[in-house]
């Protein structure tokens, strides 16, 4: 039966909202948006033809809303709708709702997505049809000798894991009989402490896995095809941040494999539409089957690209019960792609997520080069969603020169006003250990984001960018002067210093003095050697500038007391130092601080209680995440400003000590329990 | 408008010999800067530094806007006396918060500040250029008052200061204390006089007695806080608008307070948009003469100064020996008078006549560019009436009411110096190169007039002449005015408004011409203009 889809609502958000509106006007079909009221000003609304606000500011409100989104379609004459990843695209109940109020879901059958939905069903489905699978036995209550011989069938190294919850709690490695016990004991304690069910099992423990996820098509018509796999094992706490099509290390029997199995999976759910079978993936390539993801990946960008397929496209044909077309039946693939995405969270910082302005995106375009933004210039960024910005995707005749390529264009990238994970993206894709596909999901765990994740700019370049925010900065003062503006900038007829800024550059000042005599212009940065560069040209927004034969061209965008300074050598991000301190507007003393905005959910301290340092005394929720706010030093507190449920900024203040016992630090300790996006 | 064509031959033997001469002058002119900015000497400035305090110049640097200019005004003041180069205050024409005001700043480091007879005259001139160009004033005040073992000296006179504020104020021209410490006795006067004062908690002490005085005077007992601390009037006094909590707060006030001022200039903007000179200011070092003897074509220095080389000059062949013209100076118009071959003869007298008027009728400031030996003398010359004519220049000049800037670029001898608005005739600023040479008369000629006189005298009384005693004097007379004419001693005497590089005449006429917008610009009109 052929329903021709005539107008799609697109039940998402951000970037993949975008995707989906783009392949709708190329396909001639009308699309409507909804948003939420922090995403009135996104890409994606404008993008769409029409536009349904789902009032509020939550998932819980807004994306996660069936009955609004239904209702939207309903109003907007829409007669199909497209989920996306994430928020309802994997909700049974939703695909039911929108089948029951005649709408065209582009996504598989609610059953598949119920039956996939089931980690435990699920895997004994796979088991039974011969797709390898990683068996858990249940040993919660077991005795010491069948805990050994469950161990024994198992084989050492083994992975003792809870039931309930993740984030690896109540999880244990065990190499070897003696430890097993109590390490059963204590993952059994963990897991009732942390999800109140001390449910433990024992399963195998890949040593070294890779993440390889296959990508499945099905239609109405009896076609079940393998787009071939994906890699996706360079992870951050259970995030893939580096995604490729092919693997390095899948060679084509093994890929046959792969398809096999993951078309059997599919097979076996009477599946229909995209899907991704994920597996687990030894050294010696035994692959074992994980999960099936029943929607669009996040990732499906290298697929499209390698295979030069639209995957969205094949979704609407196939959900409209046209038949995959011949070149998606008959799969080639082309070249390396390789994806990264890129968030605004601080590496360095536990990949702490980060809430803000983006004052400036802009990526230059290159030839293989492909960006997937949900931000623009000016976007802002609001905690109650994913952190991620964009992805960027490369596709190039070899992994080499794809992985080169993207770096190269994440390393021009200009990405202002909010912290990203960029840096980290690019010393991944240069790493030696990346480039030798050494990809497996440890890679983040033996190469420390710490250090990965460091400026890209060194210290001295840092000061050469803050030396062009100076000179660009009295570009812009003088330009805006009222009076004098054509005298020499900072002229002296009686000089008794250089002219200075000063900026704060990750957490360090740095000092620059400048003396401009036409192009001829002594500088001093962070009190070094003074020194005569040359100035050849200087706006507000461009400096070229030659140090010690050095010709660089600095671009500069200033955004109140922020400055960002792009150049050959990285960008930076400055702040300035005002000249004047408001003298209002110091620290309170003693009190503890909002390390990020976020809402409130627990209080665990009162007014009058001795802590001692690391005393949690506030959990915060942002984007997501718990964070633990722990006293910095032993005290006693004298006030709490705060309540659960409350909504609090970055920088607000949240709990205050006694004034005779003031921690010496006022930096709060901060704790990050991740969960998996 | 025409452009001047330069003939200077940068390779000729005159040009760096002149250039050799300028830059041993320009170095002996840092050489005396660095005096006056070094202070009290490097042990009161670290003691300065240990209270935590700025330096007079810090503290001037975090008060003007960022990146803005500032002509330091009377750099050498008291130079060549007993007192400090630079007579222990600064004071300059500065951008505050986008308004151009004087600055007026003790230098605590000097002798705590205290201000000896070159101070007073210093500070008096500060407050005549903030009058006569309507500039507002910001006193940066820190002084322990008059140096009173020369109060003798400067007592009375000194009372200028506290009734030009108020005349400032009178004439609608905002002024402002900001006190960073002491501030006593008749110093007290200045926040008192000035329209908003700003003092620093815990520093500023501003009474007219201290607890000794007051001791003495009528037995009470008292301490610095309840007599003039910066909370006490802050909060019980009234004295002070603004606490501040410290130094750079005060300077953030301060320029919070021009921000508020509501500042507008009388004057008109640039009347054109801002062209460089078509050649290297560089190149005046080796154009204005070493020996001053031999004199320089000024359309050579304009060339290097005005805008865009652009220069229409007016009766270029009448009265020859002195260039007069229009020009503009960082946009601004400019009536150019400029001497050429030294000498003012009868036409020159009345060709600046003439062109006075014609600014004067066009409300165009005029810039004289003074390099003359004075009105030509001799027999007939005085038949032809050179006094008359001298006389109708110095009256136009003397009631002129555009603004005058004058430049001495070398020599400046006797009635000369008057005609081309010299000091007295109260241009809005003077401004020397370091060669510059002012007195009556040149050394030579001076004591060779000296000479004849005591040969004449001599004779009429039939003693005999000592030839080997008049030589000898004849030196020590010559070595006395070279000395006493040179432009430091002139810039110690506060003769003029300060020494400058040659390279930065075009930036401190484009300053002073800015400045002097400030006030309204308008000529004397009356007669028409008399054709002479």
């Amino acid at each position: 039966m052929n329903t021709a889809i005539g107008t799609l609502l697109v039940a998402n958000r951000g970037e993949i909202a975008r995707r989906v509106i783009r392949t709708c006007r190329l396909m001639g079909i009308r699309t409507v948006a909804v948003f939420s009221d922090p995403d009135e000003d996104a890409p994606f609304v404008a993008d769409a033809d029409e536009a349904i606000r789902l009032p509020g500011a939550t998932p819980a409100e807004t994306y996660l809303r069936a009955d609004l989104i239904i209702e939207a379609a309903r109003a907007s004459g829409a007669d199909a709708v497209h989920p996306g990843y994430g928020f309802l695209s994997e909700d049974a109940g939703f695909a039911r709702a929108c089948a029951d109020n005649g709408l065209t879901l582009v996504g598989p059958p609610a059953e598949a997505i119920e039956l996939m939905g089931d980690k435990l069903r699920s895997k004994e489905l796979m088991a039974d049809i011969g797709v390898p699978v990683l068996r858990g036995v249940e040993v919660t209550r077991a005795t010491t000798a069948e805990l050994a011989d469950a161990a024994e069938r198992i084989g050492f190294p083994l992975l003792i894991k809870a039931s309930a919850g993740g984030g690896g709690r109540g999880m244990r490695v065990v190499r070897s009989q003696e430890t097993l016990a109590d390490a059963v004991a204590g993952a059994r304690r963990e897991a009732g402490a942390a999800f109140g069910r001390d449910t433990v099992f024992l399963e195998r423990y890949v040593e070294a896995p890779r993440h390889i996820e296959v990508q499945v098509f099905a239609d109405d018509h009896g076609n079940v095809v393998s787009l071939f796999e994906r890699e996706c094992s360079i992870q951050r706490r259970h995030q893939k941040i580096v995604e490729e099509c092919p693997s390095p290390v899948v060679d084509e029997p093994l890929r046959a494999r792969l398809g096999e199995a993951a078309v059997a999976a599919a097979r076996a759910v009477d599946y229909r539409g995209a899907g991704t079978v994920e597996f687990v993936m030894a050294p010696d390539g035994d692959f074992y089957f994980l999960e099936m993801n029943t929607r669009l990946q996040v990732e499906h960008p290298v697929t499209e690209e390698v295979t030069g397929l639209d995957l969205v496209r094949l979704q609407i044909l196939v959900a409209e019960g046209h038949p995959l077309p011949e070149e998606a039946v008959r799969p080639g693939m082309q070249g390396h792609a390789i994806e990264v995405r890129l968030y605004a969270e601080d590496p360095l910082r536990g990949f702490l997520p980060v809430t803000g302005q983006v004052e400036r995106f802009h990526v230059e375009p290159l030839p293989g080069l492909r960006v997937e933004a949900g931000i623009r210039s000016g976007s802002a960024v609001s905690p109650h969603y994913d952190p991620m910005l964009a992805k960027l995707v490369c596709h190039a005749p070899s992994r080499g020169e794809a992985a080169r390529r993207l770096a190269a264009a994440l390393r021009r990238m200009r990405v202002d006003g909010i912290v990203t994970n960029r840096d980290l993206l690019v010393r991944i894709l240069e790493h030696p250990g990346f480039l030798a596909g050494e990809t497996d999901t440890h890679f983040l765990e033996r190469h420390d984001p710490r250090v990965l994740g460091a400026s890209l700019v060194p210290p001295e370049s840092a000061g050469l960018h803050a030396l062009a925010a100076a000179l660009a900065g009295q570009a812009g003062q003088r330009s805006a002067a009222r009076v004098l503006a054509t005298i020499p900038s900072g002229w002296r007829n009686n000089r008794s210093s250089l002219n200075e800024t000063a900026y704060e550059v990750e957490e360090r000042v740095i000092r620059v003095g400048y003396q401009l005599t036409g192009r001829e212009v002594v500088a001093q940065i962070d009190g070094g050697p003074r020194q005569a560069v040359l100035l050849h040209s200087c706006t507000p927004r461009l400096v070229d500038l030659e140090v010690a034969g050095a010709r660089r061209r600095y671009e500069v965008l200033a955004v109140g007391e922020r400055v960002y300074v792009h150049s050959a050598l990285g960008g930076s991000t400055l702040k300035a130092i005002d000249r004047f301190p408001d003298p209002d507007v110091a620290d309170t003393r003693g009190s503890l601080i909002a390390p990020m905005p976020g809402t409130v959910q627990r209080v665990l301290v009162e007014p009058g209680q001795p802590v001692a340092a690391g005393t949690p005394m506030v959990v915060l929720e942002a984007m997501k995440m718990e964070h633990t706010v722990s006293s910095p030093a032993d005290g006693r507190i004298a006030q709490v400003l705060v309540a659960p449920g409350q909504q609090v900024e970055g920088g607000g203040v949240l709990v205050v000590f006694a004034e005779d016992e003031t921690p010496a630090d006022g930096e709060a300790e901060l704790d990050t329990a991740g969960s998996s996006l | 408008m025409p452009v001047l064509t330069s003939h200077t031959d940068t390779a000729a033997e005159q040009y760096q010999t002149n250039r050799r001469a300028a830059l041993d002058l320009i170095e002996e002119l840092d050489a005396q800067l660095a005096l006056a900015r070094a202070g009290g000497g490097p042990n009161y400035v670290q003691r300065h530094r240990d209270r935590g305090k700025l330096l007079v110049r810090e503290r001037i640097e975090l008060l003007v806007d960022q990146d803005s200019p500032f002509l330091e005004l009377s750099p050498l003041a008291g130079w060549g006396s007993r007192f400090t180069v630079g007579a222990s205050v600064v004071t300059g024409i500065g951008v505050v918060s986008d308004v151009e005001c004087v600055l007026i700043a003790n230098d605590p480091t000097v002798r705590g500040g205290t201000s000896n007879p070159y101070t007073w005259a210093k500070i008096i001139r500060a407050l005549e250029i903030a009058r006569h160009n309507r500039l507002p004033v910001i006193n940066l005040v820190e002084s322990g008052g008059a140096d009173l073992p020369t109060q003798a000296e400067a007592f009375i006179p000194g009372g200028a200061l506290f009734r030009d504020l108020t005349r400032l104020s009178a004439a609608g021209v905002p002024t402002v204390a900001l006190v960073f410490g002491n501030s006593t006795a008749g110093g007290a006067y200045v926040p008192g006089m000035c329209d908003y004062s700003v003092m620093v908690r815990e520093r500023a002490k501003v009474f007219l007695g201290g607890p000794p005085l007051v001791r003495m005077a009528t037995g009470e007992v008292s301490t610095d806080e309840e007599l003039g601390g910066a909370e006490m009037h802050s909060r019980v006094s009234g004295l002070s608008d603004y606490l501040a909590t410290d130094e750079a707060d005060a300077l953030r006030l301060g320029r919070q307070i021009m921000a508020s001022i509501n500042w507008r200039k009388l004057g008109p903007g640039a009347a054109r948009a801002v062209v460089a000179p078509r050649y290297d200011p560089e190149e005046l070092l080796g154009i204005a003469s070493a020996g001053l003897r031999v004199p320089f074509s000024p359309r050579e220095m304009l060339a290097r100064v005005v805008d865009g080389s652009e220069f229409d000059e007016y009766k270029p062949l009448y009265g020859t020996s002195l260039v007069t013209g229009w020009a503009h100076v960082h946009g601004y118009p400019v009536g150019v008078l400029a001497n050429a071959n030294g000498v003012i003869f009868p036409e020159e007298a009345k060709k600046a006549a003439e062109f006075i008027m014609l600014a004067n009728q066009v409300d165009v400031p005029l810039l004289f560019l003074q390099n003359t030996t004075g009105y030509i003398v001799g027999k007939v010359y005085e038949q032809a009436g050179m006094i008359k004519d001298g006389a109708k220049m110095i009256n136009a000049v003397a009631n002129s009411t555009v603004p005058h800037i004058t430049l001495l670029m070398g020599a400046s001898y006797g009635a000369g110096n008057y005609g081309m608005s010299g000091r007295a005739f109260q241009p809005r600023f003077v401004f020397s190169w370091p060669s510059a040479k002012t007195a009556v008369m040149g050394p030579q000629q001076l004591a060779g007039v000296l000479s004849i006189v005591a040969r004449e005298a001599a004779a009429g009384a039939g003693r005999p002449f000592d030839e080997e005693e008049d030589e000898r004097r004849r030196q020590a007379v010559e070595d006395q005015i070279d000395s006493e004419s040179a432009a430091f001693f002139m810039s110690g005497k506060i003769y003029d408004d300060g020494i400058i590089d040659p390279r930065d005449t075009r930036t401190v006429l484009g300053i002073a011409l800015s400045a002097a917008h400030s006030n309204e610009v308008r000529g004397r009109r009356g007669f028409g203009v008399f054709r002479m």
